[in-house]
């Protein structure tokens, strides 16, 4: 069953497509070798190019150009050996040139697709209309002084990947499941940090509404969205409005407008007769730009390993879906989850990975680039489990432990004193005494309570630190009590 | 004694290598020159005496040690587009005000590793937009020359390069830098009686120079002759990084290159330059540089350009477009001069209203217009598909021809206060010289003859990309035979 929203006048269906602006990640500026850091004091990170200075030329940084190749090809995409950068004329205090150097007519990569996975199960393939290289603007701060906008340069000329999808999404989900795949294949190729709440990731979303069967109606453009839940939060709002309008009687205008967070409504920006014209031409400061097919193929030849090819492989090693989901969902943690499994079970080192491992994360709020435990060691705590070393209760023993002190399973269970008990004698005598301790319980299970038995190996369990063999206990009690 | 300034830029380099003349001398002559005449040419924006009076006396440091560049201690003038670190530069706009920049442009950070000596900043055509130098923010520049009948008459020295080419036909500059987008060195050397080309584009790093039509524009010398022209080519020229349309090409040795003679080239002669209505002296002077260079053993080939009827539409649809881009960022936001106003509009609408003189506006709304949204095709896009078939052109004649000769401009100066109220009447001054940007190919003036009145003209010398040396061939042999000698009037 389809997405729809009801209206008066019965169910709607919603058409969203979405215009990504991802910041590339790369030392230094498309145009100019300004650097690129977040966070630096304002209009520290600005060259005279940057600040669009008289006589100053862009000239092309070719780290940014192999992004946006190695973000095509991430994409499935059509990279165009010939492209050529266009200049977007229009004045804004931020904009220092007057224009945004952009690629209009000919973007760098064309035509790809990204398949996504929705919550019953079922994918989706979206289409990849285009990705195309521009620069930034500044920041303009309007609330630091009552008259006057403050300007910060530091952003202006960072080199932004903008990556229009086809209008191929028809719900909240499917565009929030976009944007999630979109996020961890930029982040899976290191061409985006994908960080939305530091703006080096933002969306203009497009919506428009429609009855079934009906060609595209007039879509609005609800610009700058900043995380996937405000993306899909706009989708519903922007598609409720025009629902109103159309059931109304009124016509759905093309504009331009802006999601309001706190209310969850989109408001009005600007109309499309006050819209820009933004006198695109070919910027005369730059040739084209011309790419030699090995040097794509060279790219291509050190593209990593895909959220779509890792997760087909760990299907394959019998991981269930959950836990393929959770571990792909990052690289670091897909990258901890192959070192923990590196020659050892890859269910037992998932089990631990999303089990107790993703709950300590979780507990002390650390995040998988510092983890309280390294992935060696992890492995070796595995190994130490594998070859009953110690008991899987026990290991949680440890693994708590090697949070605390940081030190190795090996080490731990050394120094504690924790390794398994898998001696008969040793065992033997535990039960022996705890036989003796519990006379009146022996008396009960040999009349018939076969139910004591889970309560003589707690106590045999207990009495031994938790270091009996708790396959051994079980053997060696039966045969004792009987 | 010859007056120091009455050196060429070649035989003061001589002069200085071998300590009869000291870089002081010849540069506080030529300051004493600017103070004298300044005033009534207004060649110079800002004179840089004291720095230029260092510069000379570390030029006569490093000559004293047997060392120094190959222009070391020839003191020149910087046209007043070009960046200079440390010293205002304007672009005759009041829209830089005070504008100082922090950084060297390439191409006069080339001639100062050199050992150029630089006296100050030359007067220019607002945003080097002009063919007479009169919409200048600081006032017109006057020519040197005046006519024989009207001597009292002001004559204009051309543009936009006016006060390159005045200062150096005054005697106020051995040499000066100079940018030509549609003739603005070419056109105001001719006027002015004095040698200027226009190199290949991509010759010269436009790193630091202001734009006014990026895919046009380009440096280049105005000097004394065509070797002097050679010699600052020689060192302003070159690949920079910095400049994303520099062509990474060796540069020759220009200065050889005039005196190779012109036996055996094939000389280029474009049917379409015959202009209906051209001054008869024109086309004397035209068929006069036939004869010379035949003379010289040059073959004249009748060639066609078939498209140049369209090159000046062109020229004024292409350049105005990149000009009113090139011109956004005076804004009044982040230098130059600002006028307040009630709101960021307000701000724009009053500083660019104050900042830009008529003709810059003129050229800005020209621009927007054919760029805008439903004229784009129709002008924008028409006009590129018409240079590329004025570039094919070329392309073609060149393989029938390996120089063309035509005329420089199609008058000899004109009076400082005619044809102003006439843009296009003031456009059709570079009819002759536009096509050579539309095309990037190198162009140079040479002085070749006076007409009735007593004034300049010169011959253009059109060449293949990058093969200025064959230019500076055909030049020179133009230049010999001429035997231009004439001075002007004005003169330090």
């Amino acid at each position: 069953m389809s997405y729809t929203l009801e209206g008066k006048t019965g169910p709607w269906e919603i058409v969203v497509g979405l215009e990504v602006h991802a910041q590339v990640i790369s030392n230094s500026k498309l145009f100019s070798g300004a650097a690129t850091a977040f966070g630096a004091e304002p209009n520290s990170q600005v060259s005279f190019i940057d600040a669009g200075f008289p006589g100053m030329l862009p000239t092309i940084n070719e780290v940014c150009i192999a992004q946006a190749v190695r973000t095509g090809l991430g994409l499935k995409a059509e990279i165009n050996l010939w492209s050529r950068f266009d200049r977007k004329n229009y004045f804004y205090a931020d904009l220092p040139q007057g224009y945004q150097i952009s690629q209009f007519a000919h973007p760098i990569v064309g035509k790809g697709e990204i398949e996504v996975t929705l919550a019953d199960g079922s994918t989706k393939m979206i289409g990849i209309t285009r990705l195309h290289l521009e620069q930034d603007a500044g920041k303009s701060i309007h609330d630091q002084h009552p008259s006057k906008s403050f300007i910060d340069l530091n952003r202006s000329g960072v080199a932004l990947m903008e990556i229009v999808s086809e209008p191929d999404m028809r719900s909240p989900e499917e565009a929030g499941a976009y944007l999630t795949k979109l996020r961890q294949i930029l982040r899976y190729l290191g061409t985006c940090d994908g960080n939305m709440d530091e703006g080096s990731m933002r969306a203009d979303v497009n919506v428009s509404v429609r009855k079934a069967g009906e060609e595209f109606r007039t879509r609005c453009e609800v610009k700058n969205v900043n995380s996937i839940r405000f993306v899909m939060q706009a989708v519903e709002a922007e598609a409720l409005r025009q629902i109103e309008v159309w059931e109304s009687g009124g016509t759905v205008d093309q504009e331009t407008r802006l999601f309001d967070t706190a209310r969850g409504i989109t408001r009005s920006m600007r109309s499309k007769e006050d819209a820009h014209d933004y006198r695109y031409f070919p910027d005369p400061d730059l040739p084209p730009l011309v790419l030699e097919q090995s040097w794509v193929d060279a790219i291509k030849a050190s593209l990593p390993e895909l959220p779509d090819e890792r997760r087909a492989r760990y299907l394959a090693l019998g991981l269930t879906p959950y836990d393929v989901h959770v571990l792909t969902l990052e690289k670091e943690t897909a990258v901890f989850f192959e070192t923990v499994a590196k020659g050892r079970d890859a269910k037992l080192a998932a089990n631990w990975v999303t089990g107790d491992f993703f709950a300590a994360l979780n507990r002390l709020k650390r995040d998988i680039s510092d983890p309280p435990v390294t992935a060696e060691h992890l492995g070796e705590l595995l190994d130490l489990v594998s070859d009953n070393t110690v008991s899987g209760s026990l290991a949680k023993q440890v693994f708590e432990a090697m949070i605390e002190t940081g030190k190795a399973p090996g080490v731990i269970v050394e120094e504690r004193g924790l390794k398994q008990v898998t001696d008969t004698g040793a065992i033997e005598k535990v039960i022996a005494e705890v036989m003796a301790a519990n006379e009146g319980k022996v008396a009960e299970y040999r009349s018939g309570k076969d139910k004591l038995f889970g309560f003589f190996v707690g106590q045999t369990m207990k009495a031994s630190g938790g270091k009996a063999n708790p396959a051994m206990v079980n053997e060696l009690l039966k045969k004792m009590l009987a | 004694m010859t007056r120091l300034t009455e050196l060429t830029l070649a035989q003061a380099r001589d002069a200085l290598k071998a300590r009869t003349l000291t870089a002081r001398e010849l540069t506080q002559a030529y300051l004493d020159g600017i103070a004298a005449l300044n005033p009534r040419i207004n060649a110079y924006i800002t004179v840089t005496a004291e720095k230029a009076l260092a510069q000379a006396d570390a030029s006569d440091a490093r000559l004293a040690a047997g060392q120094g560049g190959p222009l070391e201690g020839i003191p020149l003038g910087i046209k007043d587009l070009f960046c200079t670190e440390g010293t205002r530069t304007t672009a005759a706009s009041r829209i830089l005000g005070d504008f100082t920049p922090p950084y060297e442009s390439t191409v006069s950070g080339n001639l100062k590793r050199d050992g150029a000596i630089f006296l100050g900043k030359l007067n220019l055509d607002e945003f080097a937009m002009g063919s007479s130098n009169a919409t200048s923010a600081f006032g017109p520049v006057e020519n040197p020359w005046s006519r024989a009948n009207d001597p009292a008459k002001r004559l204009v020295p051309g543009g936009s390069s006016g006060g390159s080419a005045a200062a150096v036909a005054a005697r106020l500059a051995l040499g000066a830098t100079a940018t030509d987008t549609g003739g603005s060195i070419r056109q105001p050397a001719a006027f002015c009686g004095v040698a200027g080309i226009k190199p290949t584009y991509g010759r010269c790093s436009r790193f630091g120079v202001v734009a006014f039509a990026s895919s046009l524009d380009q440096a280049g010398p105005i000097a004394r002759d065509v070797t002097d022209c050679a010699l600052m080519l020689n060192s302003m020229a070159g690949f920079d990084p910095k400049d994303s349309t520099s062509v990474d090409v060796a540069v020759p040795d220009f200065a050889a290159a005039v005196a190779r003679g012109v036996k055996g080239l094939r000389i280029g002669i474009p049917r379409e330059y015959r202009m209906d209505g051209m001054p008869a002296e024109i086309e004397a002077l035209w068929q006069q540089g036939i004869a010379w260079l035949k003379a010289e053993g040059a073959s004249i080939v009748d060639i066609s350009l078939p498209h140049t009827k369209y090159a000046l539409p062109t020229y004024y649809i292409v350049a105005p477009a990149e000009a009113s881009s090139n011109l956004a960022r005076y804004d009044g936001v982040r230098f130059g001069k600002r006028e307040p106003g009630a709101d960021l509009i307000d701000l724009y609408e009053k500083t660019r209203a104050a900042g830009f003189g008529a003709e810059v506006r003129r050229r800005i709304m020209i621009g927007t217009y054919v760029l805008s949204a439903g004229y784009y095709d129709a002008y924008y896009l028409k006009a590129q598909q018409v240079r590329a078939l004025i570039k094919r052109d070329f392309d073609l004649a060149w393989e029938k021809c390996d120089a063309i000769l035509t005329p420089a401009t199609p008058s000899a100066a004109f009076g400082l206060d005619e044809k102003h109220d006439d843009p296009v009447a003031m456009y059709l001054n570079d009819v002759f010289t536009v096509t050579a940007n539309l095309a990037g190919i190198p162009g140079m003036a040479v002085p070749a003859g006076l007409d009735a009145n007593g004034l300049p003209l010169a011959l253009q010398v059109l060449g293949k990309p990058f093969d200025e040396e064959t230019v500076f061939a055909v030049s020179g042999a133009v230049e010999r035979a001429a035997g231009f000698t004439a001075k002007p009037q004005v003169m330090a």
